[in-house]
């Protein structure tokens, strides 16, 4: 079997097993909590037996490891259960609100790997100088505040002080476009609407900024710290000895083997910007999860919670397969490490 | 010890964290007496003084009931260093053991141990804690608990990897022919191998379960009212903005410092501890 078929294998298998104990996890804290999730569905004013009619529907009255039973099967159905909070499918509220915040993850991680590699590859290659002094003290501001703090101090400077971006919102008002999948930047492109694609463009940056400020920092650091690193190796000596170009010494043999044990990292700082995009969106008014979640965890919705984090831990599960699988391709070692002699 | 805090002050940028975080620790400690209006702290009111941008006596500004901004933020710094020390405080022994065991034992205690650190580590760590805050009540104790439930697996995942290429070390194999106990061998012997990283990891973590402390609640799901919090204030004065920008900006503002404070000196600290990846 090829090496990249076994370790995707693997790792669905691992990834399979973590998934079934987040299910547990999450659904153990769920069910442990103190109250009646029915009496606090209905409000005080509901009557016993409006309260007992729902939680025989719930099936609170059996024990927890049927009720995860009942859980289980639904799931496999594709049935996360009915949301109190908006009396429709869990999966439907999901799916409403998923794509506006997978959007915003997605530019924000494409910010990460755009900014913050090539300003640690300048660090490296400029290291002990005011370049690198200066990036250094930059990237580490950057991963020293929450999102929601670099969210309110753009806003404040970039859509307030200078008004270059809009302040909330994912289209200009009135701009009247329908949606496809909820992707704004796919469907404006899809219907070929280029006004509209610029327009959602034009009002994802600032808040995808703010997100990916502390990943952007993450990046350039853990870049630097591997390159310096590898540019402490002897064969970069060699290298020199040849007379190479600093140019291409940086390129072809310090970026290279200093680009693996960065990605792995990368991929859990874009996984975490699943759960920082909760922060950002409040700011912005950004119709995604976020409002859902909140909202939904504060009126102890059980089965929209239980979606809504297993959901999200499945799709950081799937971005660090891929990573891994973006590592294995990457590193000659496992590449090649089964080819035919 | 001595050393090190010898070279902290060498370096400019740790000795900048050194000042920033001691000037933190000592306004959080001595704040009853620095703060112009201690009594602000609490649910105070006056109407004829709120919403006041920054002047002299309230150099913060006051906040929408006429409250001191300066006097919460500092007493707010208080709430935030007794979080992150009792959080820490608990995670970090949680997490080294369950790591050495791991590490050391291997077999299917550390296939088991380890699936369950993979598990808590795949739910985004804000999502995790957020679920965990808004079932149970928002107060400071869930809140420690929340936070805690979500730090324990990173040390695990540092002090299992120092374990695993310490297990074949010399020293350990010396300590087993001779027959000391698996406890010794992991408590006595690999353990202060991990110290350097794990004091670099905890002064970096410092600031971060700050950082998260105040992202939950920024969100409604941390410390209520009145006691002061950086989260939540920023999450009231965000409905200000621009007009009243002094109600988030000094707090975030706070925020950032005290985090860049501590990750000054936990990046010193990694170049002359070593460890921590």
């Amino acid at each position: 079997m090829p090496a990249l078929v076994r370790i995707l294998a693997k790792r669905l298998a691992t990834s399979l097993v973590v998934l079934i104990g987040v299910s547990i996890l999450i659904f153990a804290i769920a069910r442990i909590i103190p109250g009646d999730p029915a009496r606090i569905a209905l409000g005080p004013n509901a009557t016993a037996d409006a309260v007992a009619v729902l939680r025989d529907k719930l099936h609170l009255n059996d024990s927890i490891v049927v009720q995860y039973g009942y859980f289980v099967s639904d799931l496999f159905h594709g049935d996360l259960g009915i949301s109190l909070y908006t009396n429709r499918p869990v999966t439907r509220d999901i799916a409403d609100f998923l794509p506006a915040t997978l959007e915003l993850v997605f530019v924000s991680g494409l910010m990460m790997v755009l900014l913050g590699i090539p300003l640690g590859v300048l660090s490296a290659r400029y290291r002990g100088t005011w370049i690198d002094h200066t990036i250094r003290l930059v990237t580490l501001l950057g991963v020293s505040a929450p999102s929601f703090v670099w969210a309110v101090i753009l806003m404040l400077l970039l859509a307030y002080f200078v008004p270059l971006f809009p302040v909330a919102g994912r289209l200009s008002d009135g701009s009247g476009f329908q949606p496809i999948t909820g992707f704004l930047l796919f469907d404006t492109l899809a219907r070929g609407n280029l006004h509209a694609f610029a327009d959602a463009l034009w009002h994802v940056i600032l808040p995808a900024f703010a997100l990916a400020l502390s990943g952007i920092g993450q990046a350039a650091r853990l870049v630097r710290s591997n390159m310096v690193e590898t540019y402490n190796k002897p064969y970069i000596e060699m290298a020199e000895a040849y007379g190479f170009s600093a140019r291409r010494i940086a390129r072809r043999y310090a970026f290279r083997p200093s680009l693996i044990p960065s990605l792995t990292i990368i991929g859990l700082d874009f996984a975490a910007m699943l759960g920082n995009a909760f922060l950002v969106e409040s700011v912005y008014a950004w119709p995604g999860l976020s409002k859902y979640g909140v909202a939904v965890i504060l009126r102890k919705d059980l089965n929209a919670i239980v979606g809504t984090v297993l959901i999200i831990s499945a799709m950081f599960l799937i971005v660090n397969i891929i990573v891994d699988l973006l590592v294995s391709v990457v590193n000659p070692r496992i590449r090649l490490s089964e080819r035919p002699a | 010890m001595k050393k090190t805090l010898l070279i902290l002050t060498r370096n400019p940028l740790s000795l900048l964290g050194l000042i920033l975080v001691t000037i933190i620790v000592l306004a959080a400690v001595f704040a009853d007496f620095i703060t112009p209006f201690p009594e602000h702290v609490g649910a105070v009111v006056d109407f004829t003084n709120f919403n006041q941008p920054p002047h002299w006596p309230n150099i913060f500004g006051t906040d929408l009931v006429g409250r001191d901004l300066f006097t919460r933020v500092v007493y707010a710094y208080r709430v935030s260093l007794i979080l992150a020390a009792v959080v820490l405080i608990i995670a970090v022994p949680i997490g080294v053991a369950i790591g050495l065991a791991a590490g050391y034992l291997g077999g299917w205690t550390e296939y088991v141990l380890m699936r369950i650190t993979d598990i808590f580590l795949s739910i985004p760590p804000l999502v995790l804690a957020m679920s965990i805050m808004g079932l149970l009540e928002p107060t400071l104790t869930n809140g420690m608990i929340a936070v805690t439930a979500m730090w324990w697996p990173w040390y695990t995942r540092l002090v299992y990897s120092i374990t695993r290429s310490e297990r074949e070390e010399g020293y350990v194999l010396a300590a087993e022919v001779i027959g000391a106990s698996k406890l010794h061998i992991m408590f006595r012997e690999i353990l202060p191998n991990c110290v350097p990283s794990i004091v670099t990891k905890m002064t970096l973590d410092f600031g971060f379960v700050i950082l998260i402390a105040s992202s939950l609640s920024f969100l409604g799901l941390g410390v209520q009212p009145p006691t002061p919090d950086l989260g939540s204030m920023v999450a009231d004065g965000a409905k200000y903005l621009p007009d009243s920008w002094w109600l988030t900006v000094f707090p975030g503002l706070a925020i950032l410092i005290a985090v860049f404070g501590f990750n000054l000196i936990g990046d010193a600290l990694r170049e002359i501890l070593g460890g921590d990846q």
